[in-house]
């Protein structure tokens, strides 16, 4: 409805037609988003993210930033949501409707984020009135364009972005294997108890092996 | 392309992830929002970056920093969230309550059992099974 409002304002639409793609794929990708949020299925909120930040992506290519756009697609919905997707399979997540997904605060967060919203896009419309971005000329985000601007003038972080990545490594590991050993420690209880009700059997089946192999050593030593 | 749609899109998504991180239990679902805000965050700086016509890029160039940065943050997100679940048996942000100050949480663990009978729903009656065993791996 805002958006409709502000497509109301006399020059928001050139005759390009860029701007009515740019319009119908913001309002999937707003509407992916918002079931995104809402929804009480957590796996399809998950898919629904899937819509959303596709569109993004869409947005990108229409923006005239292809690299960032393949990037968006190769890095968030090929990775990103396909670990949110194991993270809610090892968190046992529901397949059905869990009615637990909103908390409380619900109404709360709804008046926090709506006249946000409000505010922020009456101040946005009002500052950006009168500027246009001029998309024509050469794609200012191809791929030749981010080596250049990536590898000429931004390769200082873009290393200490790797190493970033490194430290993010190895802190996920650090932290699921104290997991493990947390793990480790409970069934060694576990398996401590149990083992006394049939350790007799584990040590006859150990014994076992070990007579029969004793003389073979006991024969070759006197051999 | 007029900047109004970029910027109007990027604050209707914020603002989506705003209330999804507000409004959401599951520690993934608040996850997923906090994606969607950076991703508001990245659509404002590649379509200023084109606006302004910048000869460093450096509207791009930080998109793509904070991509990784949050592919990076997801993953160790994910791991605090997989070890939480493990110590707690839950992932309910609104269980994890043990560095709250206010009274309810200072009296919770004394009057566990009165809560839990008064307390129908299914999330806190897991919360006195979340506490026997993280008592269990701290003793």
């Amino acid at each position: 409805m805002i958006l409709s409002a502000t497509a109301g304002h006399p020059g928001f639409l050139s005759p390009t037609g860029v701007e009515i793609a740019f319009l119908l794929v913001g309002l999937a990708t707003f509407g992916a988003a918002v079931v995104t949020v809402t929804t009480k299925q957590l796996v399809h909120a998950a898919l629904w993210l899937v819509v959303a930040l596709g569109g993004i992506a869409v947005e990108y290519l229409l923006l005239t930033a292809e690299f960032i756009a393949w990037v968006q697609v190769l890095i968030y919905v090929g990775s990103v949501v396909v670990l949110l997707l194991f993270g809610l399979m090892l968190t046992r997540a529901p397949i059905g409707r869990s009615p637990d997904a909103d908390s409380g605060n619900r109404w709360m967060a709804l008046g926090a984020s709506v006249p946000a919203a409000g505010a922020l896009v009456w101040v946005v419309v009002d500052a950006f009135r009168t500027t246009w971005i001029d998309l024509d000329g050469p794609a200012q985000g191809s791929t030749k364009a981010s080596g250049e601007f990536l590898f000429r003038n931004w390769v200082l972080p873009f290393e200490a972005l790797s190493v970033q990545l490194l430290a993010a490594l190895v802190g996920a590991i650090v932290l699921s294997r104290k997991d493990r050993q947390d793990r480790k420690d409970r069934p060694d209880r576990s398996d401590g108890r149990t083992a006394g009700q049939v350790r007799p059997d584990t040590r006859a089946r150990r014994t076992g092996p070990d007579r029969t192999e004793r003389p073979a050593a006991d024969r070759e030593d006197n051999s | 392309m007029h900047l109004a749609y970029p910027a109007v899109l990027a604050v209707l998504l914020f603002c989506t992830g705003l209330y999804g991180v507000l409004a959401r239990r599951n520690a993934i679902l608040v996850l997923m929002s906090v994606e969607l805000m950076l991703n508001a965050v990245n659509l404002n700086l590649v379509a200023f970056d084109v606006w302004l016509r910048d000869a460093l890029h450096g509207g791009q160039a930080l998109t793509l920093f904070t991509i990784a940065i949050a592919a990076a943050e997801i993953g160790i997100g994910l791991a605090i969230v997989l070890a939480v679940y493990r110590n707690r048996g839950s992932s309910d942000i609104d269980s994890l309550r043990d560095t709250a100050e206010t009274d309810d949480a200072e009296t919770l663990p004394d009057e566990v059992d009165a809560d839990a009978v008064r307390d129908t729903t299914a999330d806190q009656a897991t919360a006195p099974a979340g506490k026997a065993k993280k008592a269990e791996a701290t003793a």
